[in-house]
């Protein structure tokens, strides 16, 4: 499948956004080969120019408000556990303003996956700091550099619960689109955090080219190794950056704590008429 | 006697709203209908906290200043509400607590050791509180057997404490007066929340999502206990902001669902609504009014937030409100809500307040108008599919993931029939003509409803113009004084010509409120109508009978 739109792309020549785009679109024309129908995949995003992947993607999709990605994508999950559910969520949306969502989400367990666009940057305000940007960053809003640390944002899905914790770049196509693959086959929450770079106000490509590293010998399910893993580069130490599956683990998930409980077409009318009989 | 009224008071903590509900229950054995105005401060322990239970031989929604009988389960009720009680008016207190000098002046008076009878029968501290139902059902001359059936209905545990506490407190006490028994059927004891929530279901409700907040709350809890007798998914998440947006992402897949909040809640739900009226994803929001600005008076009522409702978030978008004034009316409003939300995708709220949202009503469920369900319209299968049809009524057919075949993009951007994003002039035009389209095609449905209800003396050239809980306190006062009572329900598309038409034949009108302001008075201006006068009253508290008489007649003259 194609998988296009008739949306013009508006995205800047080289922005990292085009290898997340096209390694979405290769996973779910794999999982659609493999059988999953393509009427049941659903994409959220954000607000952002990551969010704009919804408007080139011909699948269902829910463009949603800018922090709030993982809420609707909850909603969605909870009312036909049968949708695949992926969020598309920009830095300052997932990290920034929709930061408690992503815990809770985490915390919960809710299965669906999100891809955070990590630019480090905001990019379609021009270019101020992020939640990931390193300290001193110069943007608009900071002239003379940021004067609070980045957070590790992987470091603090472990620490909510996760039980998915990934990271690609827009840089590794072809291990990008395995991590993502591999993340919504997980059951259960997934985050594969994506460093895709700015072209227009953050441009890292030299820099994580030197820098970024597969994980090799690594077992997700120990979560020592995990941790380590996810605390060998901090967003703003100059270290290796690994990418890959970091942490894996199964667990309930949320949405099938919500048994039917056969009252389903049931006479509500009686229903209601019984309750109130009963409490007189 | 056609009514009589009790209040019970203590602290918080004591088991105030417990005995209130059985008390009116005990009265509902007899055959009266009740009303109990609840009042307490936002704390879990300590304070001042009481009910009033007003039963009446026909159906009250408001409470009266004066009391026919005061229990009291300490010092501070008695020095605090003493002077309600009427010349035969009984009071029975804890004498373990109460200076008996402080209630020598009432010739009906009962003093029961409370805190020594129950420490006696090893009962909980709370169980005061049926104890001194005890005395009272001895002191209005119920028989026992009625007492006993109440507190079978009541009780699920510690039936038998309960039970012998208060029948050592019945045995003790004294027969005042006799309520005569009522050859009528006995009706159930609801809430508006509940009202609110059973309506919600009768309409379809699969889903319900609320964060907790006064005085919405019980509802989130009413149905989280009702899940699964209705197979509903009720979740309270992290905050509002997630509330409304879990809920949207619920009605993308074809659910009904509703969310409840208050004002500090609705603040955070704007961007959620605003996005429901570019999406066209229909929600219904339960709104119940507290006093603010911001955190104001958690506990209490008020009716601030008509005008924000009205306007709140932002864009121009359609959106349905109404605002029910007793229970009947919002297990009516809460149907119309979802149904109407449902057939033009826009955002309903029902507006509620404290006084009516935490009252208790005698619920005569027979007497209610149910709603016809209607089905949503459903996209035909004829592809291709789009999600925002430019249609005449400016309503495009639903379709929801899952179903094979379609593409169903929902967009909070501005954004073309099949919901790609745009930023072209003309499209953007077109669409926000065709979602403006549908309020054309609500108003005229509209029509067909009691959107402006009209009570009291029909004929009066006076008029006591009211909303929300304010209707029962005011039919009351018109029947009295032969005044004509006109209630807008629906406020929003506010029904105009319906307005005009209660009008007629009425040269004077006075707005009665619970705010500051004159919130329906500023709407009704802006549809070219006047008031004569304003009756505003911002304390917290709603209108007590005896005080909104006294304010009407002083404006009458």
């Amino acid at each position: 499948m194609i998988l296009n739109t008739n949306a013009k792309n508006t995205w800047c020549i080289g922005c990292g956004n085009f290898a997340i785009l096209n390694a979405i679109k290769a996973v779910i024309n794999e999982l659609v080969a493999e059988g999953l129908p393509v009427e049941n995949i659903v994409l959220v995003s954000g607000i952002g120019c990551h969010a704009k992947i919804v408007d080139y993607i011909d699948v269902n999709s829910f463009y949603s408000l800018h922090g709030r990605v993982i809420p609707p994508a909850t909603g969605i999950k909870i009312a036909n556990p049968h949708l695949k559910v992926i969020g598309h969520s920009g830095d300052g949306d997932a990290y920034g303003e929709g930061i408690e969502h992503l815990i809770f989400a985490a915390k919960r367990n809710i299965d669906i996956t999100v891809i955070v666009h990590n630019n480090r940057v905001y990019g379609l305000t021009t270019g101020q700091y992020t939640p990931t940007s390193p300290e001193g960053y110069k943007g608009r809003s900071t002239p003379y550099g940021t004067k609070e640390m980045p957070m590790n944002p992987l470091e603090i899905m472990l620490a909510s619960g996760a039980t998915f914790i990934g990271r690609g770049t827009s840089g590794a196509m072809e291990s990008l689109k395995k991590i993502i693959k591999e993340a919504i086959a997980h059951k259960g929450f997934s985050i594969v955090d994506v460093l895709q770079t700015c072209v227009t106000y953050y441009n890292m490509y030299d820099y994580y080219d030197k820098r970024v590293y597969e994980l090799k010998d690594h077992d997700p399910y120990n979560y020592d190794q995990a941790i380590g893993k996810i605390r060998e580069w901090d967003y703003n130490k100059d270290a290796k950056i690994p990418i890959g599956v970091f942490y894996k683990r199964e667990s309930p998930v949320f949405e099938e704590s919500f048994k039917p409980s056969g009252a389903e077409g049931r006479d509500r009318s009686n229903g209601i008429k019984k309750i109130l009989a009963e409490s007189v | 006697m056609n009514e009589f009224s009790v209040l019970i008071g203590g602290k918080a903590g004591f088991g105030i709203d417990k005995a209130s509900l059985i008390i009116a229950s005990l009265l509902g054995q007899l055959g009266y209908r009740s009303y109990i105005y609840r009042d307490y401060p936002s704390l879990i322990r300590g304070g001042h906290t009481f009910s009033i239970i007003r039963a009446s031989t026909e159906k009250v929604a408001t409470y009266r200043d004066q009391i026919d009988a005061l229990l009291a389960l300490n010092q501070e009720t008695v020095d605090l509400h003493k002077a309600r009680l009427k010349g035969s008016g009984i009071i029975i207190y804890d004498s373990d607590s109460v200076n008996a000098g402080t209630v020598s002046g009432v010739k009906n008076a009962i003093g029961l050791p409370l805190t020594s009878i129950i420490k006696e029968e090893k009962a909980g501290e709370i169980m005061r509180n049926t104890c001194i139902i005890g005395a009272f059902a001895k002191s209005i001359s119920i028989e026992w057997n009625t007492l006993d059936a109440t507190f079978r209905k009541n009780f699920s545990k510690e039936l038998d404490q309960n039970l012998k506490v208060a029948r050592r407190a019945f045995d003790t006490s004294k027969e005042f007066t006799a309520l005569k028994k009522l050859a009528k059927e006995r009706l159930p004891l609801v809430t508006g929340n509940e009202a609110v929530a059973l309506g919600l279901v009768r309409a379809g409700l699969k889903s319900y999502i609320a964060y907790p907040m006064t005085p919405s709350s019980p509802i989130l809890h009413y149905l989280a206990n009702l899940a699964e007798e209705f197979d509903l998914k009720v979740v309270h998440p992290e905050s509002e902001i997630s509330v409304i947006m879990m809920a949207l992402g619920i009605v993308y897949c074809g659910h009904k669902v509703a969310v409840g909040t208050s004002g500090g809640g609705f603040c955070l739900m704007t961007e959620g609504l605003s996005f429901s009226g570019m999406a066209e994803l229909p929600v219904v929001i339960v709104m119940g009014q507290r006093p603010g600005p911001s955190t104001g008076l958690p506990t209490y009522s008020c009716q601030t937030e008509l005008q924000f409702v009205l306007s709140a978030g932002q864009g121009e978008f359609t959106r349905f409100v109404i605002a029910p004034g007793d229970a009947e009316e919002a297990y009516y409003a809460s149907q119309l809500a979802l149904q109407i939300s449902w057939k033009y995708q826009i955002p309903s709220i029902v507006l509620t307040d404290k006084a009516m949202a935490e009252g208790t009503y005698s619920f005569d469920i027979g007497s209610c108008d149910e709603i016809k369900e209607e089905a949503a319209a459903l996209w035909d299968g004829r592809p291709p599919y789009k999600r925002y049809s430019n249609t005449d009524s400016g309503v495009s057919p639903l379709a929801f993931p899952g179903k094979p075949g379609v593409v169903i993009k929902a967009n909070s951007y501005e954004h073309d029939e099949a919901g790609i994003s745009t930023e072209d002039p003309a499209v953007t035009v077109k669409m926000q003509d065709k979602r403006l389209r549908k309020e054309k095609y609500l108003a005229a449905e509209l029509e067909n409803y009691e959107s402006v209800k009209v009570h009291g003396n029909k004929n009066s050239a006076t008029a006591l113009l009211c909303w929300g809980s304010n209707k029962g306190v005011c039919v009351e006062i018109a029947n009295m004084l032969n005044l004509k009572v006109i209630q807008p329900v629906i406020m929003s598309p506010f029904p105009a010509g319906r307005f005009r038409k209660a009008l007629e034949g009425v040269n004077k009108v006075i707005a009665v409120e619970n705010n500051a302001m004159g919130q329906l008075t500023k709407v009704i201006n802006t549809y070219g109508f006047n008031v004569n006068a304003s009756i505003l009253k911002y304390d917290g508290r709603d209108f007590s009978l005896e005080e909104l008489e006294d304010r009407v007649r002083k404006v009458i003259g």
